[in-house]
């Protein structure tokens, strides 16, 4: 009789969950921690940052603009080194059942997020491994002089250096605010690895449950500082294979799916029951050019390759037509693209003429080393691989079509042993600081990422001025003239600016792609 | 009859060493590190990298790294994941239940068909019956699985909707894991019968796809085996001694011919537990073959090594339990 009892209440409750708007997100992966601080991956990112937690200031829904958050106005001082942030009152944290906030959020939540990642001293800097690669990965802890608690409600950055993408930095993932008063009450019940695992913020969903690799359980905030979501219930299940999700999608058990396979994209399209969306990626896919050795040492020799690729074709087998032509280093969405560099068109007479004026009339033998991952940026390195080799074969240009694993490939091209290889990029923050300086810096050439390992000074000059300006004109003029010596000087082949796509049941409305690929519920709703 | 127990036992440690070692020295053979992983396409200053490694303890000589793992894993500890920054002890029971729970039913299934079926073929020789059961089981072990598994999904799931594309319960029973093994939470939590419902539901078909070539095999094997035993002197006898058919084949026969079944299903089973990835890819089956791959290729050094060993130990565990199985199943060896 009770177990009947039970069935019944089960049931109702059931019925009423029903009831209530539940949205099914199939995600790609698992989060490696709910604490984006202590993450580099986008599972992590989605099932944090973006659900659980706000930032200082954010990335406006859809766009790379930076819109205030947590923070509702800041001033920057005249030498670009002291940011003052006033931080929005009235903002709850989450309650959970081993934590109920006394307080609202204030300057003390800013000092703890920022300092844990800063400070070897701070009582969290160990907790859950303690390792903050995203932090680090962006130099925060070089640029971060100091941070002030001004009052309760007005903190300050005091910064070593001037960085003008720092605004843009802080509202990255890993700038994310956590409660102070949440990890003091968690150190006392010592059970610090809480924070990370059961989270506390002040975002759109509460965290509810996670079972590992299956699923991660939301609820609405009803206490949100931008006003409840719209659906009551948000759902991660884990789905790592794309063409499982498609048929989940097709079979009803989600509302939206991550990264659809671009092979599925016409039948989805075809589909009246699905809503394809697409949006201009911020990404770039390349071929760089090992301009520390011979001959890419050349710039005859690299602008050769340049008219002998014929990247108009990529686009069309590769990424299927669902890509634009790159030509600069930076996506045509972000500002300060130079929309009248000239680019390379596809030439073999040209490319054979540059290459006997290089001294290689007859061309040479090399490597390339194709991507061995699918990335937005680049479906397939491999065939694109095939391709290119197809191509400088016509300029006597003997290519050997080398891969390893993604963690070979990446230890090993850090180090500079490739000559020509495939990679690419996806923005973290909107800012052309992020493309040029991270991926064609001369510091960069240390960190791994330049992998044309080319240090031009005129270019490398004009990117750091413009780091150490808040004027965007400035900055404009100055990433304009940058891309000019960057296409003349030609250390990459710019392929690809991939566009990104998602797939969502026809009852999903309010859903926005963001430029980042990373994923916002706040404003989704089912019909 | 103890001592062979204890000498069986004692061959047990090493066997764990020798495969802590090998997982411990492959991965760190392999070219990558976890640091560089962690920072994708970003790369890292040296100092930061340098840093990074000394917190992870990984600037210390291999040996160091290797002594520091056994003597902790000693105690129970086997270290810390780099990239979940979890304890590799915690995430690996969190999932081992979701694998056992689906090696031991896709075993079940392949044993209640594999074994009847192949017993009736012995018997039948050369009828359509044993060709069936030939050409179908030769068609179940060539079978590319993540093809099958796909098939049965668009055609049970997204077809006939009898039963969920992946994931092991409902999204509607958000139940407290106690076991692990949902078959048991689901039927004592709170969900009662129609979670209990879902649970089965969701686990038909991974079972069904992980359980194909065990049921090939295993139908294959006692089919050839049975024949073979069949054919010997003492069968011959029993049957010259007036027995009754039932009682030569079940009884002489069959118990003769399982000690080579015996022998395929720990090996089957073994392998199940080291990690159905395809199956647990395609249904999102939260076990731990999914994530050790995932590891490797994270090089999460941790992980890897701590996993291996766990997994290790359950296989040569399972080995143990086989060979007193022998000993009941073939009264010789228990004098051996």
């Amino acid at each position: 009789m009770n177990r009947i009892f039970a069935i019944l209440a089960v049931l109702m409750v059931f019925s009423q969950a029903q009831a209530a708007k539940t949205f099914v997100y199939c995600s790609e992966g698992s989060p490696s921690s709910f604490n984006p601080q202590l993450a580099t991956d986008g599972p992590t990112f989605n099932a944090s940052s973006h659900t659980v937690y706000n930032q200082l200031v954010q990335f406006k829904t859809g766009s790379t603009e930076v819109e205030p958050g947590l923070a509702e106005s800041w001033v920057i001082s005249k030498d670009g080194l002291t940011f003052t942030f006033k931080l929005r009152k009235g903002v709850k944290f989450h309650s959970s059942e081993s934590f109920k906030p006394t307080r609202e959020f204030n300057a003390d939540d800013v000092l703890f997020s920022v300092n844990r990642q800063r400070e070897t001293t701070h009582p969290y800097a160990k907790v859950s491994g303690g390792s903050y690669e995203y932090f680090q990965g962006m130099e925060m802890g070089k640029i971060i002089k100091d941070v002030k608690k001004v009052d309760e409600h007005t903190v300050q950055f005091i910064l070593a250096q001037k960085e003008a993408p720092f605004l843009a930095n802080l509202a990255m993932d890993f700038a994310s605010i956590l409660s102070a008063e949440y990890g003091d009450v968690m150190l006392k019940a010592k059970t610090p690895e809480k924070m990370d695992t059961a989270p506390i913020g002040t975002g759109p969903f509460v965290f509810k449950s996670y079972q590992k690799d299956t699923i991660i359980r939301y609820s609405a905030n009803e206490t949100y500082w931008k006003g409840k979501p719209a659906i009551e219930n948000l759902i991660f299940s884990i789905t790592p294979d794309a063409s499982v999700r498609y048929q989940k999608l097709k079979a009803g058990e989600c509302n939206l799916i991550a990264e659809p396979s671009p092979a599925d994209l016409p039948a989805m399209k075809g589909n009246n029951k699905l809503q394809v969306f697409e949006k201009e990626g911020l990404n770039i896919g390349y071929l760089a050019l090992n301009t520390e050795k011979p001959p890419f040492d050349k710039q005859l020799v690299r602008q050769a390759i340049m008219h002998a690729l014929n990247r108009g074709a990529y686009i069309d087998a590769i990424y299927m037509g669902r890509a634009t032509l790159a030509k600069n280093p930076i996506p045509p969405s972000i500002w300060s693209y130079n929309n009248s560099t000239q680019d390379y068109d596809y030439n073999i007479e040209k490319a054979k003429e540059l290459l006997k004026k290089a001294g290689y009339p007859n061309g040479f033998e090399t490597e390339m080393w194709t991507l061995p991952v699918s990335r937005p940026y680049n479906p397939s390195g491999k065939k694109m691989g095939e391709m290119m080799q197809a191509d400088l074969a016509k300029v006597g240009i003997k290519v050997k079509l080398v891969t390893y694993d993604w963690p070979t490939y990446l230890e090993k091209s850090k180090k500079g042993e490739h000559q020509m290889i495939q990679m690419g990029w996806t923005g973290d923050n909107g800012d052309p600081d992020n493309f040029f300086n991270v991926l064609l810096g001369c510091s960069a050439v240390k960190a791994g990422s330049n992998l044309a390992r080319w240090c031009f000074k005129p270019f490398n000059d004009l990117v750091q001025k413009a780091k150490q300006t808040t004027d965007i004109k400035q900055r404009t003029a100055f990433y304009m003239k940058a891309q000019d010596i960057f296409k003349s000087e030609a250390p990459w082949a710019t392929l690809a600016h991939a566009r990104v796509y998602r797939a969502l049941s026809g009852n999903v409305t309010g859903y926005q792609i963001h430029p980042f690929g990373t994923e916002n519920f706040e404003k989704v709703d089912i019909k | 009859m103890a001592l062979s127990v204890l000498k069986k036992f004692l061959t047990v440690i090493p066997t764990l060493i020798g495969a802590s070692l090998i997982a411990f020295a492959l991965i760190r053979m392999v070219p990558g590190d976890p640091v560089t992983n962690l920072l994708g396409e970003r790369g890292g200053d040296p100092a930061v990298v340098a840093e990074m490694n000394q917190k992870l303890g990984l600037d210390k000589p291999a040996w160091e790294q290797y002594f520091i793992f056994i003597k902790n894993a000693c105690v129970g500890d086997m270290g810390t994941s780099i990239v979940s920054k979890r304890p590799v002890s915690e995430e690996f029971w969190s999932r081992f239940p979701a694998t056992l729970e689906l090696s031991v039913v896709s075993m079940v299934w392949a044993l209640v068909l594999g074994l009847p079926f192949g017993i009736l073929a012995a018997l039948k020789r050369n009828s359509v019956l044993d060709y069936a059961v030939i050409g179908t089981s030769l068609i179940g072990y060539s079978m590319p699985i993540f093809w099958w598994g796909l098939i049965l999904v668009i055609f049970f799931s997204v077809n006939l909707g009898w039963f969920p594309v992946s994931g092991r319960i409902g999204i509607e029973y958000d139940l407290v894991s106690k076991t692990g093994f949902l078959l048991i939470d689901s039927w004592f939590g709170e969900g009662g019968f129609l979670a209990f419902k879902s649970a089965v539901k969701h686990l038909v078909l991974p079972a069904l796809v992980l359980g194909t070539i065990p049921l090939a095999v295993i139908a294959r094997m006692t089919r050839s085996s049975l024949l073979e035993v069949l054919g010997e002197d003492f069968v011959r006898t029993a049957k010259a001694k007036g027995l009754s058919h039932y009682r030569v084949v079940i009884i002489h026969a069959l118990r003769n011919a399982l000690i080579p079944i015996v022998t395929v299903f720990g090996l089957l089973f073994g392998s199940l537990l080291t990690g159905a990835i395809l199956t647990e890819t395609i249904f999102s089956w939260p076990g731990v073959g999914r994530w050790l791959v995932k590891s490797v290729e994270a090089r999460d050094y941790p992980v890897i090594q701590g996993g291996v060993l766990y997994i290790a130990s359950m296989v040569v565990l399972l080995n143990l339990v086989i060979d007193f199985m022998y000993m009941w199943v073939y009264p010789k060896m228990r004098s051996k």
